[in-house]
């Protein structure tokens, strides 16, 4: 994992690849298009590309109409923007009659950086997550993101990307990539780790560095938030004692109470570890100053997984 | 087109269903369904490009009830056109209903976009417009809203987009009946000079000084939009118009009637 790239960058690429194989795709932004990569589908596709100035909540809608005239809209902005000041209309607009629009919302989680809190979406998985018939998909590198944006516009219905805005690793080995399927990226014995978006990377250099020192840990890269893959979950909670999730995000409502709920669910005689954003809000500084702060370094996470294991 | 005074009978009959709806559920919103019922049938009668035998048609013209509240006269719209069997009106708020009690598109038959948070439903509309003009159909659209509706800042970024879009395609009709849940738009959050508002947003605006008077209506909806400008209906209307005892009644916004007073609306309407 030696080559970095920015998933918002690997979105703009996929959305001009994706304007190339369908002229159904059409893409609209909020005046941030040469912050979430829209750009470079509107350079190439500039009849299909639509911005609609700092209105979100009537790009959302807009997008609704267009899909009821049979493209398929891709929607960006920024994440906080996208999930938040428009969730209504991504709710009542968009989901509830079940409309074909693909919201690719960029700059989530604390690695935002220098903006701030402002700007760090920490609860969109949250709110996405609870709107019915909404699949919540978080890629890992720029390969996924990639695959994530072919498998959207391939399903029906809405679905919700969350991108992240730095460079970040890119994974040697391609992934395959399945709405709803967990990828295992590591087996082990002695705990099992659910990661995704940024801190898959993270949550394998951890895993390999206890692999180091004996401690053998499975880490699953659990892109899809939902619907969440159940299956993988029970079977690799029932291997182990120890579950642990990692994203960044708080740790309300995202993907560990996603993975919190399945065991409960299914009585796992498990210990329970979420990892992410504690209930509060973001800061200004530098991403990596940021991921210290909020406890979601790679040395953090991994003296985390360690005192989990007791080791 | 349809003689004006088979269209005038057939306005008695949508009030008629208003009322029942409304009366049948002991829910639901019959002052501005009522204000609402030249504007509608003239539009879908006279008007637009659909046929209920084939409610997906292709290329059909699309209508979006922005507000969405107004659901009981555009179903009765839509049942008296034949999109669904009228005995469904029986059905409107009940459980498992087609008949929700804002519009939703995945249930009814001619209805193409899911209404009732206010101020969406022409954002709908817009990218509608837009879509067809995407696509050089020679489709138009049609939203109407309500007066109080425009009190949402998302209706003015749909203008602002209407109108860089120029979406001539796009005829916006405001159902101004100047009651909202609250009172009076001008006790609740004055609107203002809306004819200069929309024109300044780029709007070619006909101000109808009746919209409760189907020659008016007609009229209105026949002079073609100017090339490169949505249209702006200004509709002055009466909230609960043809119900002597709702007529300009604030209270009949979200209230239904009951027996007695649906017997008494009945007939007012039969007379």
């Amino acid at each position: 994992m030696s080559e970095l790239k920015a998933i918002r960058v690997a979105y703009g690429e996929a959305l001009a690849s994706l304007g190339e194989e369908n002229e159904k795709v059409v893409v609209l932004d909020a005046d941030l298009a040469h912050a979430t990569m829209t750009a470079t589908f509107g350079s190439k596709f500039p009849e299909r590309f639509f911005n609609a100035g700092i209105a979100e909540a009537n790009m959302v809608d807009m997008s609704a109409g267009l899909s009821t005239m049979g493209y398929i809209p891709f929607c960006s902005t920024f994440a906080i923007f996208g999930a938040g000041r428009a969730y209504e209309q991504v709710r009542n607009g968009v989901a509830y009659p079940n409309f074909n629009v693909k919201l690719g919302m960029t700059h989530s989680g604390i690695t935002l950086g220098e903006d701030g809190g402002s700007h760090q979406a920490i609860e969109d998985m949250a709110l996405m997550r609870v709107i019915p018939g909404m699949t919540v998909v978080v890629p890992c590198d720029a390969n996924e993101t990639r695959r994530a944006v072919k498998a959207v516009a391939d399903m029906k219905g809405p679905a919700y990307l969350r991108l992240a805005r730095l460079p970040s690793p890119v994974f040697e080995e391609d992934m395959p990539f399945e709405i709803g399927k967990a990828n295992v990226l590591k087996e082990g014995t002695e705990a099992v780790v659910f990661a995704c978006g940024i801190m898959v990377a993270t949550a394998l250099e951890c895993a390999k560095r206890l692999e180091s020192e004996g401690i053998s840990i499975t880490v699953v890269n659990m892109h899809t938030i939902k619907p969440i893959d159940q299956d993988c979950i029970l079977k690799y909670a029932s291997g182990c004692n120890h579950v642990i999730t990692v994203e960044e995000h708080s740790t309300i409502g995202g993907l560990g109470d996603a993975v919190g709920e399945v065991l409960l669910n299914n009585k796992c005689n498990v210990s329970f570890k979420k990892i992410g954003v504690e209930d509060r809000f973001g800061q200004s500084g530098k991403p990596e100053d940021l991921l210290e702060e909020y406890g979601l370094s790679e040395k953090q996470v991994y003296n985390q997984i360690k005192g989990v294991l007791n080791r | 087109m349809m003689d004006i005074d088979e269209l005038k009978k057939i306005c008695r009959e949508i009030r008629k269903d208003i009322i029942n709806m409304t009366a049948d559920a002991a829910s639901g919103h019959p002052g501005g369904s009522l204000s609402a019922v030249e504007l509608m049938a003239g539009l879908f009668y006279t008007q637009m490009k659909v046929d209920p035998e084939n409610p997906d048609m292709e290329d059909r013209d699309r209508f979006v009830l922005s507000k969405g509240h107004a659901a009981p006269c555009y179903y009765a719209v839509l049942g008296e056109m034949g999109f669904f069997d009228k005995a469904e009106f029986k059905n409107f708020r009940q459980l498992h209903s087609i008949l929700q009690g804002h519009p939703d598109a995945k249930k009814v038959p001619g209805i193409d976009a899911s209404t009732g948070s206010l101020g969406q439903g022409i954002s709908i509309a817009v990218g509608m417009a837009l879509g067809a003009k995407a696509q050089k159909k020679d489709i138009k659209v049609y939203a109407l809203l309500g007066d109080g509706e425009l009190q949402e800042g998302q209706v003015w970024e749909a203008c602002m987009a209407a109108a860089n879009y120029h979406l001539d395609n796009l005829t916006i009709i405001i159902d101004n009946n100047g009651l909202q849940i609250d009172g009076a738009n001008d006790q609740v959050m004055s609107l203002g000079d809306l004819s200069y508002k929309f024109k300044a947003f780029g709007f070619q605006v006909l101000e109808l000084p009746d919209g409760n008077n189907l020659e008016e209506v007609l009229a209105a909806y026949s002079i073609s939009t100017m090339e490169g400008k949505p249209k702006c209906i200004l509709a002055h209307t009466v909230k609960g118009k043809g119900i002597s005892f709702m007529e300009n009644q604030v209270g009949w916004h979200g209230k239904a009637p009951n027996e007695e007073e649906r017997q008494q609306a009945l007939k007012e309407l039969e007379a």
